[in-house]
């Protein structure tokens, strides 16, 4: 089950890491850091020819990932085989932790003295900007070139994987990762419920709205949500603001937009606030785990659950056909829907790696059609759906969740993770969310505690000032 | 005569002498390379502005001055304060009564007692977490025995609730660390010389009497143990708050050791993590020297 926010996805076992990186970060230097000068030659930097990983000699090729789940860990231990196989001078040397415990040993590892040659970079401010910052990525515009990225993938994906030369800004300027997987926020529906209700799976958000209430009267409960954990409801928050001002919420986190001292943040604010109040949502929410919900809605408890497509295949092992999945409906049935999400974690090759050349072929190996159609056996979103997944019964929640990430890339229907918009969005973001949800706040509150800390961040930027930290 | 004398008495045992350093400096050495250099690190690093990879900036007083005027700081003190109330003062008071009542009353079974109040201090802290979590759930153990009972009007989502929440991570810091003081003050009262005990029946004393009289002074070293020992863990507190509610609701149950992780490795503030860590260092010190003076009656 997985949570995936742009700052934190598992919060299990990380003790031991934490200990040992605690004791590393304090054994550091005197004044400990770089000022990004020993960013190496910009890999593949001058040549346009294909890398041939075959003429490289004996590599150890060392790569740090966190696809430690069934799906993503089957697909990448498959296509780590086939491309030793491929190149038998080529050995993966793969290192592979949970997210929280990539996300803690992963600054140490790459800013030591034997960085691994690819990692897999969280996308914003505080991983991959600060990586880029320090000179410790690769960017990889020429090998967008050389492997198609620059023409297979949407902009959007692939925006949300660069950072500006100056290294301060987020979602423009040179390539530094590419993803594998594709994931949105969408609407799974339990298809007995519903039609106990006699309510058929909604095509239009108003359709959805008005279904709430029938439920309600019906006796079910229309939401399933469980925001002990925090990050739920960002999901939740970013599919409502998406409906009435999606593009904006886009351009606002990637920081050239308007920001959040807006009607269409304060009127989402107010419906999950409505929400909360009208009983659509399960009452103590703040106290009830992401698990625990999802959980919950597989046992038929609830009618809709509101989350990431990460959740598909464990539910629909609970839950087999009685499980729908769509993205959340649009306005006007047929237009393009909006959502939140995005892509895994960008795979990123280190900027002191000695084998950019093959680190970039592997890259290019593990974003092919051909691992598109690995990625799909094994039961993993693909960013690029292959010619596999086209083979996926339409009908089945799979079927609705590859269709669905074909109609928002292609009408550009997705909205980043709004806790990308400055280093401290995601503290700033949950927190006034849960407040909201508790009544402990309004929409103006709401929006004003976003605003401020939105605010102040992009004062900072154009400020110019550099220092380290904040 | 006088200056064999004189050399002599240098050399009598019990005196201080310089060899003694050196007995000492394998146990120093480890300590300095494992404990103080890396605090002292730490205290370095906490007069800096540091992310973690780019070039560090002098912060001076800055990451100590923020422990003032940060309003999330300054409540995550609040919160670690309030809950030793639960973490250090409650264990005592309920270990004191249960030891009390269990040197006075033979229990059958009373192995058996003492092994279920001592377990959850076996247990890691994660599983504790994770338990109680599941515990203190909208329709866990916690609500459906008060549903049970005809309570249901008390019923809440613990961990969610703003009022509620520390209290209940509190509970559980409670649960956990009453057993440790039960088994520590059981221990101490063996010690208590049974004629005391004699002394007092003969004088008239009641068990209340008796119990002010003779266990409670007799105990006063051992509570002092007890009394550092959890406010330590108390202090230290991360695990329990990281598995049940990060910090949440809002931010009614961030505490400073939570605070160090979350700046140290999610948010890039090395600086001010570090500065958290020295400040709750140096709390956790003058408490314990506190305790160790005004119970244990330490006077040096």
């Amino acid at each position: 089950m997985r949570p995936r926010t742009g700052t934190r996805r598992d919060r299990r076992s990380v003790l031991p890491a934490t200990l040992v990186a605690g004791l590393t970060l304090l054994a550091a230097g005197c004044v400990p850091g770089t000022d990004g000068s020993q960013a190496g030659p910009a890999a593949g930097a001058g040549s346009t020819a294909v890398p041939d990983p075959a003429r490289a000699g004996n590599v150890t090729l060392t790569v740090w990932d966190q696809e430690t789940r069934g799906g993503t860990n089957g697909e990448i231990e498959q296509l780590n085989k086939e491309f030793e196989k491929k190149y038998p001078n080529v050995r993966i040397n793969r290192v592979s932790r949970s997210f929280s415990d990539l996300k803690t040993t992963l600054k140490l590892a790459i800013s030591g003295n034997n960085p691994p040659d690819v990692v897999q970079a969280n996308q914003g401010y505080p991983d991959m900007v600060s990586f880029v910052q320090a000179g410790l990525l690769a960017p990889l515009d020429t090998y967008a070139g050389i492997y198609d990225w620059n023409t297979r993938y949407p902009t959007t994906l692939l925006n949300l994987n660069r950072v500006s030369t100056d290294g301060r800004r987020f979602g423009t300027g040179r390539l530094y990762g590419i993803s594998q997987t594709g994931e949105f926020v969408g609407v799974y529906y339990n298809k007995d419920v519903l039609a106990k209700a006699g309510v058929k799976p909604p095509e239009t958000w108003g359709e959805f709205t008005a279904s709430l209430g029938t439920l309600k009267k019906k006796g079910e409960l229309p939401v399933q949500f469980g925001n002990l954990d925090k990050y739920p409801a960002i999901h939740t928050f970013g599919v409502l603001q998406d409906q009435l001002g999606g593009a904006q919420a886009r351009d606002t986190v990637l920081g050239r937009g308007r920001g959040f001292d807006n009607a269409y943040t304060k009127d989402a604010a107010a419906t999950l606030a409505d929400w909360v109040k009208k009983g659509y949502l399960p009452k103590g929410a703040n106290g009830l785990g992401y698990d625990d919900a999802a959980k919950k809605f597989a046992g038929g408890d609830g009618a809709y659950l509101i989350t990431g497509t990460w959740l598909q295949a464990d539910l629909k092992k609970a839950m087999d056909g009685r499980l729908g999945l769509i993205p959340p409906p649009p306005a006007k049935a047929g237009t393009t829907p909006m959502t939140t999400g995005g892509q895994g974690l960008a795979w990123s090759i280190s900027s002191r790696s000695k084998h950019p050349e093959v680190a970039a072929a592997y890259l290019g190996f593990i974003t092919s059609t051909h691992a598109a159609d690995v990625m799909t056996e094994h039961g993993v979103l693909p960013a690029l759906p292959g010619r596999a997944a086209a083979r996926i019964d339409p009908e089945s929640s799979e079927g609705q969740m590859i269709a669905g990430w074909r109609r928002l890339t292609a009408g550009d229907g997705l909205v980043p993770y709004l806790d990308y918009a400055t280093p401290s969005f995601y503290d700033t973001t949950s927190k006034a969310l849960q407040d909201l949800i508790a009544g402990h706040s309004d929409p103006e509150k709401f929006a004003a505690s976003l605003q401020k800390d939105y605010g102040s961040f992009m004062k900072k930027q154009r400020g110019g000032n550099t220092a380290g930290s904040k | 005569m006088t200056p064999l004398r004189d050399r002599y008495r240098r050399r009598a045992p019990g005196e201080p002498r310089a060899v003694g350093y050196l007995y000492v400096l394998p146990a120093l050495a480890l300590y300095g390379a494992f404990l103080l250099y890396p605090f002292g690190q730490s205290v370095w690093l906490s007069l800096l502005h540091w992310d973690g990879l780019t070039q560090a900036t002098w912060a001076g007083f800055g990451n100590y001055t923020d422990l003032f005027t940060d309003p999330n700081l300054r409540a995550s003190f609040v919160h670690a304060l309030v809950l030793l109330l639960f973490y250090a003062a409650l264990p005592v008071a309920i270990g004191l009564l249960l030891a009390a009542v269990m040197s006075r009353i033979r229990v059958r079974g009373m192995t058996f007692f003492r092994t279920v109040l001592f377990l959850p201090q076996v247990l890691a802290m994660v599983v504790v977490g994770v338990a109680w979590r599941s515990i203190l759930a909208p329709d866990g153990l916690l609500n459906d025995t008060l549903k049970a009972v005809g309570l249901g009007s008390l019923t809440r989502a613990w961990l969610g609730d703003y009022d509620w929440a520390l209290p209940a991570v509190g509970a559980v810091g409670t649960w956990v660390g009453t057993g440790l003081c039960m088994v520590l003050f059981l221990a101490g009262a063996q010690r208590i010389p049974r004629e005391l005990y004699e002394a007092a029946r003969i004088d008239g004393a009641g068990a209340v009497r008796e119990f002010l009289s003779v266990t409670l002074p007799g105990l006063r070293a051992v509570i002092a143990v007890a009394l550092t020992l959890t406010i330590v863990a108390g202090l230290r507190n991360f695990d329990l708050i990281y598995i049940t509610t990060s910090g949440g609701p809002g931010n009614s149950t961030s505490v400073p050791a939570y605070e160090v992780y979350h700046r140290a490795f999610e948010t890039n503030q090395v600086g001010s993590a570090a500065a958290v860590g020295v400040a709750l260092t140096v709390l956790i010190f003058a408490l314990t020297v506190t305790v160790s003076r005004l119970v244990e009656g330490r006077r040096s």
